[in-house]
């Protein structure tokens, strides 16, 4: 952390004044650049927003906003877009990739920061880094070949659906989980593990009842940036749900979710078809900032208390 | 059930967890390799694809791929170092900065697919680049960005201040300073973040193929359309016309995400050899 003397209006104004003013007036168009490259963030995040609700907001005078957030029916041929069905159906794979993957995620952050040898971390930190890696086709297409087969035994169907994109998105959902829950353990004062051990307290004693609850607001806050990334997901999702909007009938049917439907419709849709998509897209940027917003709120309120 | 017990077998299942993660990477990394390792010919990296059932390479794709990567790469580069320095050095913390780094966290997690979509509204649409790997390029920028900067914030945040003193103790002012002394002792982790994004660049599929289109096209302008390799994959997979090609095709993203993570970690290992 730079600190705030060196950063700060009065340091600058202070040593500006043994400059010439040619330089004086660089430094100060430099830095306005510089700020106008950070403000690009924001503009980019506003422009996003703007060219999906602009291309999405028709939504609410046709099918209408009531059609279109309570319908219980997606079916392009009848013109109805109700996106009940899709919501459910990214509810149920990301309860389902959140059930399986965050006790794995969170076991593993566990280990690599409080049990593995120095070894074993070099290890295992650069597999969970190269699990993020792993572009999102490839994991779907992983599914379809390897997992899909194994549902298909499991529930008696084709395999598309539920159960098979939870476990894909499950696996992909751990590196996030992972590696913010580890920064959050290792960022709980060492001494406090050393009262815990002084006091006679196993390794899982200290782990369950001191530093799972010191670190509790970082590992929630992992928890809902690894929901958010389920949420989002997309051709994973699509190469394995099996993409049929309806609802949830069982972890072995199909389904389709909010990220999918877009990809399996976008290719055809036309008119008030495509606007319903782009209306999907709102949807999924409000939650997704939405998520954001929550993870920052929850920091600010654990900042305070600490 | 003494404690003794019940901590053996909760640190066995946290050992668990830690394995299963290297196995599930394990699993993938070397089942695409067994079946994908038959198709890596000249032939298949070389040529296009050709037939009804994609017969022969995927020449085109890497070609588009890497095009697409390098031009987002052009883009992203400057704007996000630059932004990153104005947070690192110049910025006060107050209401602008939250709002700065609130918009780089939701553009971090927008989903692909709504990236997808705006930039088929904005770069398709509205300006009328058509699929192209401009409109591909532009688009994944938007996705790239707050990767690079927050690479490019720590790294800048991690050059010891001492050295900043020093250049200020000569007389140097703070673009000079930031220019000659801290951007080159950051270099090293600015570039292990710069490849990483490239690697997230690679394996992108909803954005590129909302932007950058579907066909297969050796793209040489960058107004040209084009097929990126991880959307022929999806193609290939989705209507299981050619498995082979697209285990190949799995396999050589593999190889270059891999490539991309191992560099990164290489790189970011000499620089700490080099300072320790």
């Amino acid at each position: 952390m730079t600190e705030p003397e060196q950063t700060g209006r009065g340091r600058v104004n202070g040593g500006l004044k043994m400059m010439s003013r040619a330089t004086y007036i660089r430094e100060a168009l430099l830095k306005n650049l510089f700020l106008l490259c950070a403000i690009v963030a924001v503009a980019a995040v506003a422009l996003i927003f703007v060219f999906t609700t602009a291309r999405g907001w028709e939504v609410v005078k046709d099918p209408g906003l009531a059609a279109f957030l309570g319908g219980t029916e997606w079916s392009s041929t009848l013109g109805r877009f109700g996106i009940l069905p899709l919501v459910v159906g990214t509810l149920a794979i990301t309860l389902g990739s959140l059930v399986l993957g965050a006790p794995l995620a969170i076991g593993t952050a566990v280990f690599l920061s409080e049990i593995a040898s120095p070894r074993m971390r070099s290890i295992v930190r650069p597999a969970v880094e190269m699990l993020a890696g792993v572009p999102s086709v490839v994991y779907g297409f992983f599914g379809l070949v390897i997992l899909r087969p194994i549902a298909a035994e499991l529930t008696g169907g084709m395999g598309f659906g539920t159960l098979t994109a939870s476990v894909i998105l499950a696996v992909m959902i751990v590196p996030t989980i992972a590696t913010l829950t580890e920064d959050a353990l290792g960022s709980v004062p060492p001494g406090i593990r050393e009262a815990s051990y002084a006091m006679g307290a196993t390794t899982w004693q200290t782990i369950y009842k001191v530093l799972l609850p010191a670190a509790k607001i970082g590992i929630i806050d992992a928890t809902i940036l690894g929901m958010g990334r389920a949420i989002g997901e997309t051709m994973a999702v699509v190469m394995v749900a099996g993409n049929a909007p309806q609802f949830f009938k069982g972890l072995g049917a199909p389904i389709a979710t909010l990220t999918s439907q877009i990809v399996i419709d976008m290719s055809y849709a036309t008119g008030t078809h495509k606007t319903a998509l782009f209306g999907l897209a709102i949807i999924l940027f409000l939650i997704s900032m939405g998520l954001v917003a929550l993870v920052r709120a929850l920091s600010r309120l654990n900042a305070k208390k600490a | 059930m003494g404690k003794r017990w019940t901590n053996r077998i909760a640190l066995g299942v946290l050992w668990l967890c830690g394995l299963t993660t290297v196995v599930v990477l394990g699993a993938v990394i070397v089942y695409v390799f067994i079946r994908g390792i038959g198709q890596i010919t000249p032939e298949f990296i070389f040529t296009a694809p050709h037939g009804v059932n994609a017969e022969g390479g995927i020449g085109p794709t890497i070609v588009a791929t890497i095009y697409v990567t390098g031009l987002a790469m052009l883009i992203v580069t400057p704007i996000a170092v630059l932004a990153a320095v104005y947070l690192a050095e110049y910025a006060v913390q107050g209401r602008l900065v939250n709002t700065i780094r609130f918009a780089a966290d939701t553009l971090a997690s927008v989903p692909s697919i709504v990236m997808g979509l705006f930039g088929f509204a904005l770069f398709y649409e509205v300006m009328g680049l058509g699929f192209s790997v401009l409109s591909g390029a532009l688009a994944l920028s938007f996705l790239m960005l707050p990767i690079v900067m927050r690479a490019t914030e720590e790294a800048i945040r991690a050059v010891p201040r001492f050295i900043r003193w020093g250049s200020y103790g000569l007389g140097a002012s703070k673009w000079q300073t930031v220019s000659k002394i801290v951007l080159p002792s950051a270099m090293p982790r600015i570039l292990t973040g710069l490849i990483l994004a490239m690697g997230r660049a690679v394996g992108e599929t909803a954005v590129v193929i909302f932007t950058m289109g579907q066909a297969i096209y050796t793209p040489i302008s960058p107004l040209d359309p084009g097929r990126s390799m991880t959307v022929h994959l999806y193609t290939l997979a989705m209507e299981g016309i050619n498995m082979d090609a697209a285990y190949g095709t799995a396999l050589l993203l593999m190889v270059m995400i891999l490539l991309f993570n191992v560099s990164a970690r290489w790189l970011a290992a000499r620089n700490r050899r080099l300072k320790g």
